[in-house]
């Protein structure tokens, strides 16, 4: 078979299945891709060898006839993954050389169920950006170009997005926090899903934010999101906040009919001085599901406005919490110390030596907000906030509205190194924020190009435990939207 | 609300990351920056409203109190940057 690369998930799947190619046949031409790619920057450790075994075992299975779907399947993996044996950085030097004893509980799955991975993916450090610029693996750049400009992927899964868009992996795992898989997504012209809060096991997945983190896929279309996600989700003993619920059948939710399903537009999200571009691409997406049966309500989130500052104190809180584990002791950069230097130094210097700037000054705003004396006034009132938030969307949900319809970011792609202000990166995340701070599903898919030819997403928000539903709001769209459109290969 | 490089040099050194002095003043001003965007939350009524602790509904899962895991010692100290006689080596923290 020819242009192995270019089917979707389901299709690999099906041609496996039928005997028209093979995992090894499909393994061999992505590996092909990932060593032709350095230019993009997207992988940061092949693990060709490892994929080459895998694919073998998945062939064996299929020919024995009760493998899962996601077996044989070529995927690429996050670095913010733990991998046994194979190095799993989070894209810090904190983490040099790290290699985990153990395997997180998503990569378990996907490999359980007979997944095969080209290797991990690039992101920014400790997925914390918006532009993959703060790895230490250098940046990621999109396979999008429409002129002589570097453009960014997006972040923090920008690796993951770069390589689903140009062909380098079948799928991708990604993490969200903040919009890290919805946010790139859109950026590159694919589809990638955040669960609820819960879905998918924690565990193995170096913590970031950890009330906000959760772990999804990173696919070619909804269809695949559905596969993917379902083989990553799950009840987990070793995550006491994984959801102890059944897992359903995704792709058996993608019925493609939504007739009579409320779909809500929050007027909040209309922000001032929004690009006429993203105005159309959100009203067209608005006629789409209307054209497609669904019924169209105005609603209003009306803390919309709070979601980015309650997030910049609550997810750097839990930062500088969860990354005081990197102390030079147990794993990964100690500082070299001079002569009298005692323990404390070794803590400061390996610090400032292994965090980049974006992660310092992260972990030090959220050492501030947890501060004697500043602890009511900033990380209590957020938590408040926080919960504002959420009833506002637990309001629109009980007054029947299934799901919510906006632009995934502000803007198309920007150019690398274009965007250093903090506070300007920041507002990257200011539509797909909301969902993380209210433990909700929310799903980017492509929906249009804008007038330089770079990829338009728009994000679907729906009930909590309902990416089934949501999936097949998704699925709709992407039906209607017909979004096809691929990067020219310069790379 | 404005950071004074004094407050940087204290957050600094809470959060245990070496920052050299004359970096202290640009540090000060992020962080006058980033919380003057935190300072609209102010702008909200937030009488009554429970800090949020769990975004969903569910009561912990509780297991029996024994031990289910162990045994590792090796694995344990297998990324250690300085590991003696099955310890984690520091340098000397008690005089």
């Amino acid at each position: 078979m020819s242009d192995l690369t270019k089917l979707t998930l389901a299709q690999t799947r099906d041609a496996m299945r039928k005997g028209d190619t093979s995992s090894a046949e499909v393994t061999g031409a992505y590996s092909k891709e990932v060593e032709a790619s350095g230019a993009l920057n997207a992988y940061v450790e092949g693990t060709l060898n490892i994929a080459a075994d895998q694919a073998k075992a998945a062939d064996q299975r299929i020919a024995e006839g009760d493998a899962p779907d996601m077996c044989g399947i070529p995927l690429g993996i996050k670095d913010l993954f733990c991998t046994k044996g194979v190095k799993s950085q989070a894209a810090s030097g904190i983490l040099d050389g790290f290699k985990p004893e153990y395997e997180s509980t998503v990569t378990s799955k996907l490999f359980d169920a007979g997944a095969v991975m080209l290797g991990k993916l690039n992101m920014d450090e400790f997925a914390m950006g918006s532009s993959n610029e703060t790895s230490v693996y250098g940046n990621v750049v999109n396979p999008w170009k429409v002129d002589d400009r570097d453009l960014t992927p997006g972040g923090s899964s920008g690796g993951s997005a770069a390589a689903v868009a140009a062909d380098l992996c079948v799928a991708a795992t990604g993490t969200d926090t903040g919009g890290s898989i919805r946010q790139p997504a859109a950026f590159t012209g694919i589809t990638g899903i955040k669960p609820t809060y819960g879905r998918v096991s924690r565990w193995g997945i170096v913590a970031f934010a950890s009330s906000l983190d959760q772990a999804g896929p990173m696919t070619k279309d909804v269809r695949d999101a559905a596969i993917m996600l379902e083989a990553m989700c799950g009840h987990d003993p070793k995550d006491s906040t994984s959801a102890d619920l059944p897992v359903p059948n995704f792709e058996a939710a993608l019925t493609g009919d939504i007739k009579g399903k409320t779909i809500g537009i929050p007027k909040e999200y209309r922000m001032d001085g929004m690009s006429a571009e993203i105005e159309k691409l959100w009203s067209d997406g608005t006629e789409m599901l209307k054209d497609a049966g669904a019924e169209i309500k105005d609603i209003s989130l009306p803390h919309t406005k709070y979601a980015l500052p309650a997030y910049y104190v609550i997810a750097p809180a839990e930062a500088s919490s969860n990354l005081a584990r990197y102390d030079g002791v147990r794993f990964g950069h100690r500082a070299k110390l001079d002569a009298g230097d005692g323990i404390t130094e070794m803590y400061e210097k390996t610090r400032a030596e292994g965090f980049g700037a974006e992660v310092q000054r992260r972990v030090m705003v959220g050492t501030y907000v947890l501060s004697a004396g500043f602890y009511d006034a900033y990380y209590n009132r957020a938590r408040k906030v926080r919960a504002l938030i959420k009833q506002d969307f637990e309001k629109v949900f009980a007054d029947g509205v299934d799901a919510i319809l906006t632009p995934a970011t502000p803007s198309a792609a920007f150019g690398l190194g274009e965007n250093m202000d903090p506070i300007q990166m920041y507002l990257n995340d200011v539509f797909t924020v909301t969902v993380n701070l209210a433990g909700l599903p929310g799903i980017a898919i492509p929906a249009g190009l804008d007038a330089s030819g770079l990829p338009l997403g728009l994000q679907l928000i729906g009930r909590p435990w309902e990416e089934g539903d949501l999936l097949n709001v998704a699925y709709s769209l992407e039906r209607a939207a017909g979004f096809v459109a691929k990067p020219d290969k310069w790379w | 609300m404005s950071i004074d490089t004094e407050t940087a040099r204290r957050v600094a050194k809470l959060a245990r990351i070496k920052v050299e002095d004359d970096a202290l003043p640009a540090l000060a001003q992020e962080f006058s920056a980033i919380l003057g965007f935190i300072e609209q939350l102010n702008e909200v009524d937030v009488d009554g409203v429970e800090p949020m602790t769990s975004v969903t509904p569910q009561r912990l899962k509780r297991r029996e109190d024994v031990v289910t895991d162990g045994d590792q010692q090796p694995k344990v100290l297998a990324n250690a940057p300085d590991s003696r006689e099955g310890f984690f080596a520091v340098p000397k923290v008690v005089e």
